[in-house]
């Protein structure tokens, strides 16, 4: 029983600092709540027993990607001033974007089925190091493959980016 | 040129061997020698409760002399003043009146002598200029002060007291002039 | 669950206690290394030279700057305090102690994710610094803060690859089994000396430590990220490092220097074992944690460019040829190719 209020609080608050994220005026307390929200995310992974995925996640999004957004925001003049004028064009098109991935959402999570799985998440230790690379690496083999290729042309185009064209042409 | 130290050493921009783009070499090698450090002797004066002897050419703060018998022997001749590069010194003559024979040694005294310590570079010309023995450079530091005014000294710092005498004996000029 | 509270308890005191007096012998070794004798006015041999030390950073005045934005200034050290403390809780402090009541074991948790956590909180240990420095609203702080966190990622990805390494070599990423398996002197460093290399000059960058202090120099920066810091929030920080210092030291010592395992262990047992073996593992801590301040009064601080070069173009390349010839090995003597 405690761990469902648990579970609830958690859910709450992750809910909570997700939406300070958009609602927080100033991008710098957007950012840090952010990060909060990814440690909730893991402290979510990690009730459900995932803790392999749990501290990825700290790692890699909290740890790494945050720091650079942090990094790059630093630099920026965040004066009101300097805010950038949205047109009116512009925020018709955002609304419209912003409603139809509403609709879309709202249409996927009305066709789910709520399956009584969460007994059986506890239960066994899939989440746990040793059996997550065991799937890795024997069930999931392919997708895991494919997705580090893509990560290779994400890095070969980062690259190219960075270097001058007259380097390139070399 | 000939090296006249034997301790020049040519300086060559050469790319660096293997060994030393590996930098461990040399790291372990400054390691080693801050290491034999941690066993030499310190040579730390704990200076409240030890001080540093001075050498006997030091000159610190200066101090104004009376004779035996505690008269002051400055006459305000002047020649202090005069011979201070700094223009460190003033004073104002007076004639000793009667009764201030025990006061002053000759018929005139400076009722006014100042030094500004600021101004002095403690060159020590003043001593050397004195026909009279009066004026000394002692192994005394000069304090630090938060004015600038509290820098001249008047005759209240520089006179000594005869309680509390300033042994000059054992300084370079030792206030016993050889009669030449 | 008692005996755990007591021993995070106990954790959480001689970390401190350790911090505390880490400034003092950092004091003490540099003036060693230069011929000095270093403090020596409070107590005995300058004993309590930590604890005046605390005093007076409590008692001065608490100083947020105007143009500051207060919240994140606040939290800043807060992060760095906080973080350095966490990494404690997964580090094995030495072996079963044996009661008649069942083993307490010296760990306050075995994670299976193990190394991964500790990686994960030091990852998020630059926030501190990152945010401190921000919030400062000072050119040197923000300097200070986007040195610490360039600095911070790129010596990350090495430190990860060399501990795949010894991950690979046990088998598991819990430190009390990578402890386990290096029993006796079967100690990593031997089979892993590159790694070691890497890890530990990772773990000094991660440190911020000289020579790789750049985010704080003084001589350029004027502190760093702390530059607008004072009392105890600057306190924070500094302590934050110490403790840091420990905690890099303790994970050094296990994850190469066989963490409690000494030579001879198998000829004692029980509780002699337990407590011989947390006494090796803190002989180990005291030794890096001198080595650490040995290097910062021996070598200085790298430029810029040497820094950014020396980690993605040197250690990460070493560590992952490292990681590759390792792994070759494994697969030639477990017989993967017959």
């Amino acid at each position: 029983m405690s761990i469902e209020i648990l579970v609830y609080i958690l859910g709450g608050l992750t809910v909570g600092s997700a939406l300070m994220v958009v609602l927080s005026k100033h991008p710098i307390r957007s950012v840090m709540y952010l990060i909060l929200t990814f440690f909730l995310i893991s402290a979510n992974y990690i009730m459900l027993n995932a803790q392999f995925v749990a501290i990825v996640n700290m790692m890699v999004y909290a740890g790494a990607i945050m720091v650079l957004f942090l990094f790059v925001l630093m630099l920026l003049n965040l004066s009101k001033e300097n805010e950038p004028k949205s047109s009116l064009l512009v925020k018709i098109a955002s609304a419209l974007a912003g409603g139809s991935l509403l609709l879309v959402l709202v249409a996927a999570i009305k066709d789910i089925v709520v399956l009584q799985v969460a007994e059986k998440v506890t239960d066994n230790a899939s989440g746990l190091v040793q059996n997550l690379g065991h799937l890795l690496f024997t069930k999931y083999v392919l997708p895991f493959e494919v997705s580090s290729i893509l990560f290779i042309a994400a890095i070969v185009g980062a690259v190219l980016l960075a270097k001058r064209e007259s380097q390139i042409i070399e | 040129m000939q090296s006249l130290s034997n301790r020049s050493k040519v300086v060559s921009d050469k790319p660096m061997t293997f060994m030393e783009k590996l930098y461990l070499p040399a790291i372990l090698g400054g390691m080693w020698i801050t290491f034999t450090h941690l066993f030499r002797k310190h040579n730390t004066l704990k200076y409240p409760e030890q001080t540093k002897a001075f050498a006997p050419v030091y000159r610190g703060m200066h101090v104004l002399k009376r004779d035996e018998q505690g008269r002051e022997n400055c006459t305000a001749c002047g020649l202090c003043a005069v011979a201070c590069p700094a223009e460190a010194i003033t004073m104002v003559a007076n004639e000793r009146e009667k009764g201030e024979e025990h006061l002053y040694r000759e018929e005139k005294y400076a009722e006014i002598y100042e030094i500004n310590m600021l101004r002095c570079i403690f060159c020590g010309l003043c001593e050397e200029a004195c026909p009279k023995e009066a004026i000394f450079l002692t192994d005394r530091l000069v304090p630090t002060e938060y004015e600038r005014a509290d820098f001249i000294y008047g005759k209240d710092k520089l006179v000594e007291s005869m309680d509390y005498r300033i042994d000059i004996t054992d300084r370079q000029s030792t206030g016993k002039r050889t009669e030449k | 669950m008692l005996e755990k509270l007591i021993l995070v308890g106990i954790i959480f005191t001689i970390s401190l206690v350790i911090a505390m007096y880490a400034t003092y012998f950092e004091r003490k070794v540099a003036a060693w290394f230069q011929d000095r004798i270093g403090p020596d006015r409070a107590g005995p041999f300058g004993l309590l030279q930590p604890l005046a030390d605390g005093v007076k950073m409590f008692l001065k005045e608490d100083f947020i700057p105007r143009n500051s934005d207060k919240w994140l200034f606040i939290m800043g050290p807060g992060i760095a305090m906080f973080t350095s403390l966490m990494t404690s809780t997964i580090i094995p402090w030495g072996p079963d102690i044996v009661t008649a009541s069942g083993n307490i074991v010296l760990q306050v948790a075995d994670f299976d994710i193990g190394i991964l956590f500790i990686l994960g909180v030091v990852s998020v240990g630059v926030y501190g610094i990152m945010i401190g420095g921000w919030a400062s609203n000072n050119k040197f702080s923000l300097f200070g803060a986007i040195r610490a966190s360039s600095q911070m990622i790129s010596y990350e990805l090495a430190m990860g690859i060399s501990v795949i390494t010894i991950v690979m070599m046990t088998g598991s990423l819990s430190l009390r089994d990578i402890t386990e398996a290096q029993h006796g002197m079967n100690w990593n460093i031997f089979y892993q000396p590159l790694a070691f290399v890497i890890f530990f000059v990772c773990s000094l960058a991660e440190l911020n430590r000289a020579p790789f202090d750049l985010a704080e120099c003084e001589s350029e920066l004027i502190g760093g990220y702390h530059t607008e810091y004072g009392s105890m929030k600057l306190g924070f920080f500094l302590f934050a490092e110490y403790v840091g210092m420990f905690i890099s030291s303790a994970v050094i010592s296990i994850l190469f220097f066989g963490g409690y395992n000494f030579p001879g262990m198998d000829m004692v047992e029980g509780n002699t074992l337990a407590v011989l073996g947390v006494v090796a593992l803190f002989v180990k801590i005291f030794f890096f944690i001198f080595v650490i301040m040995w290097i910062r009064w021996t070598l200085p601080r790298f430029r810029f460019d040497q820094l950014m070069h020396l980690g993605w173009k040197t250690l990460i390349p070493l560590a992952l040829i490292n990681l590759l010839v390792t792994g070759l090995v494994i697969a030639f003597t477990s017989g993967w190719f017959n």
